[in-house]
């Protein structure tokens, strides 16, 4: 399943030479890419290569010192972070970023906030409109508790979780803001292959039958290459190369970016 | 078992996001809303009525406070300074436009929730012991301006005497009375923040105190969310300020300066952070313990010492069996009364089977 799902639909997120560097460091230089509605896009490339910075530049943590950032047709490039959630962008931390002292519920209906209403006088008073809505919502969650298979666990505080539970719990975080762009900052970094094979069936699920354009940064070029619709590899804060996964797994500037040599002709 | 969640199904969400699922619960509440409203008025006397006014007031103080530190995760030095805001306003207009309690009592929250929004805004830019050294400053330019403007602290002494409160075409004068008047507003107190905390923006603070970050990238604009907690902690202040003017019967700076704000920190703490009970303990505890400890020392006291130097010597005591307690209860349980509460509701949760 190469470049189907991604062909037909318009470009969802445009990302036309964006620039950022911290002091001295460019962290990343001049990159462009087009995130096309309903693909999976993974972003690639060595330690340091500028990839979480780029998605930091997408959610809105950083704005770039140069260039701009177009999801749909708004200039997110200098938004707040709650304000680009709010259009509909939802990501993933590296080092998952939970309310430990909560439930996975709480932490779902939390991910639902930007879709939610509830004022402080209706919040006061709660019989009516707010409860209303909590219930709305509430059934909303209860749908991706159990696309995720977390259903014994809706009311257990995510601290006690174990890793890959609380990561999949963070991917619901996100889905529950139905988000029209999904980031994934390395969903399968530090999992075992069960755990891996598990997530990468939520992320396909999600993508498909939602119809979710989902950008993803990983580590696992085998999962890499098996999901993604396009591929784009940074080194050094600069995009080296962009295109299919077959197109960039031949490309010998990436051989070249993963293994530090020129003389390779080929590499499984 | 009645007292267990064994046995009992929720076949609706509204059931399991009910405040209290359980029919203990609910047959607790009753109990006690006899024992406040219908007992309480008639067994006790004056003295102790006043004991339950004064926690009745510090009860509204501390709900709002909590919502402040232990929900949203921002320190306030400032608490008694809102109070004082609140209490002047309800004075003012009290006395100038003749305004009954239920357009001061709220007008004197809003006031004060104007305040707390200018006191709210270096919340913004400092955090922790920064955001503390800010709301501390604000405590003392607040007592300075009330005690220097004429116009809104009366002058002399900056005190106003407050008109009693007339309640449907009666005048309140007794302590019960007082406690009649109260205690609603505290129950209401009580109500509105347990629906607060578990709605969408109290969801919100407390992903704000938990994870700055992740809030801020779930879509919760943390600005607009810590003015706001902010601003509704100040209106809690302001309307217990407005009590306590009624209570005294004068609105002065003096009861509102920096120890109170002090207490009011003590009490959630001991109570618990993040907990609406908690607050409630807390209030309690921290108004009640230096009168139950005056009442253990005249009793216990009067078998050692002898004559005229009892008294000091009740006074010295007194704080130091209070200082005392705080400690060890924040010994015992670092987490707060209401924590200590929780481990015996879990332990009969499963008893008599707890293995």
């Amino acid at each position: 399943m190469t470049n189907t799902a991604g062909s037909g639909g318009s470009v969802k997120l445009k990302i036309q030479g964006v620039a950022k560097s911290f002091g001295g460091v460019r962290a990343v230089t001049e990159v462009s890419a087009d995130v096309q509605e309903g693909e999976i896009f993974a972003i690639i490339g060595p330690n340091g290569a500028g990839k979480t910075t780029l998605l930091n530049m997408i959610s809105g943590f950083y704005h770039p010192d140069e260039g701009s950032l177009m999801f749909e047709n708004h200039d997110i490039s200098n938004m707040r972070p709650a304000d680009i959630a709010a259009l509909g962008v939802a990501r993933t931390f590296q080092n998952i970023a939970l309310f430990r002292g909560m439930t996975v519920l709480e932490n779902m209906m939390l991910g639902r906030h930007v879709l939610m209403k509830t004022g402080v006088l209706s919040a006061f008073l709660y019989w009516g409109p707010a409860q209303r809505e909590e219930i709305a919502h509430r059934e909303r969650v209860e749908e991706i508790i159990e696309f995720l298979n977390l259903t014994d666990l809706r009311k257990t505080p995510t601290g006690s979780l174990a890793y890959g539970l609380q990561k999949r719990v963070e991917l619901g975080r996100a889905l529950a803001a139905e988000p029209r762009l999904l980031l994934l900052d390395e969903p399968m970094a530090g999992m075992n292959q069960e755990e891996k094979e598990d997530m990468v069936r939520y992320v396909l699920d999600v993508n498909q039958e939602w119809g979710t354009t989902i950008a993803l940064i990983e580590h696992d070029m085998g999962v890499v290459m098996d999901i993604s619709d396009h591929v784009a590899v940074l080194d050094m804060g600069a995009k080296i190369s962009q295109g299919t996964p077959d197109e960039v797994r031949a490309d010998p500037k990436v051989i070249e970016a993963y293994l530090g040599t020129t003389d390779h002709k080929e590499v499984a | 078992m009645f007292h267990r969640e064994s046995g009992y199904f929720k076949t609706t969400y509204q059931a399991d996001m009910a405040l209290f699922p359980l029919p203990i619960g609910r047959v607790a509440i009753a109990g006690l809303a006899v024992l406040f409203f219908v007992v309480f008025p008639i067994v006790m006397d004056d003295y102790y009525l006043t004991l339950v006014n004064l926690a009745a007031i510090a009860v509204v103080g501390a709900l709002g406070l909590n919502i402040l530190l232990g929900y949203t995760g921002q320190i306030s030095i400032g608490h008694g300074a809102f109070m004082s805001v609140g209490a002047y306003t309800a004075a003012n207009f009290a006395v100038h436009f003749d305004l009954p309690f239920w357009i001061t009592i709220p007008s004197g929250g809003i006031l004060a929730a104007a305040v707390g929004l200018l006191v709210g805004l270096p919340s913004l830019r400092v955090k922790g012991l920064y955001l503390a050294i800010a709301t501390l400053a604000a405590q003392f330019i607040i007592e300075w301006t009330l005690n220097h403007t004429p116009v809104i602290s009366g002058g002399v002494q900056a005190s106003i005497e407050m008109p009693r409160p007339v309640v449907f075409g009666n005048t309140i004068t007794t302590p019960t009375e007082m406690y009649l008047f109260l205690l609603p507003i505290s129950v209401l107190a009580i109500i509105a923040t347990l629906n607060l905390v578990r709605s969408r923006i109290g969801r919100a603070f407390v992903a704000i105190r938990d994870q700055e970050i992740a809030a801020e990238i779930i879509g919760i604009n943390v600005y607009r969310y810590k003015l706001l907690a902010f601003m509704i902690s100040s209106f809690y202040a302001g309307v217990a300020g407005v009590m306590a003017t009624y209570y005294y019967g004068v609105a002065n700076y003096e009861a509102f300066q920096l120890p109170i704000s002090i207490d009011y920190l003590a009490m959630i703490i001991i109570g618990g952070l993040g907990s609406v009970l908690g607050s409630v303990f807390g209030a309690f505890f921290i108004t009640l313990l230096p009168f139950g400890v005056r009442i253990f020392m005249e009793t216990v006291g009067v078998f050692f010492v002898e004559g005229v130097y009892l008294a000091q010597v009740i006074a010295q005591m007194r704080l130091i069996i209070f200082g005392g307690l705080i400690i060890f209860f924040l010994v015992v349980e670092p987490e707060g009364l209401n924590k200590l509460w929780q481990n015996i509701r879990n332990y009969f949760r499963v008893w008599p089977f707890s293995y």
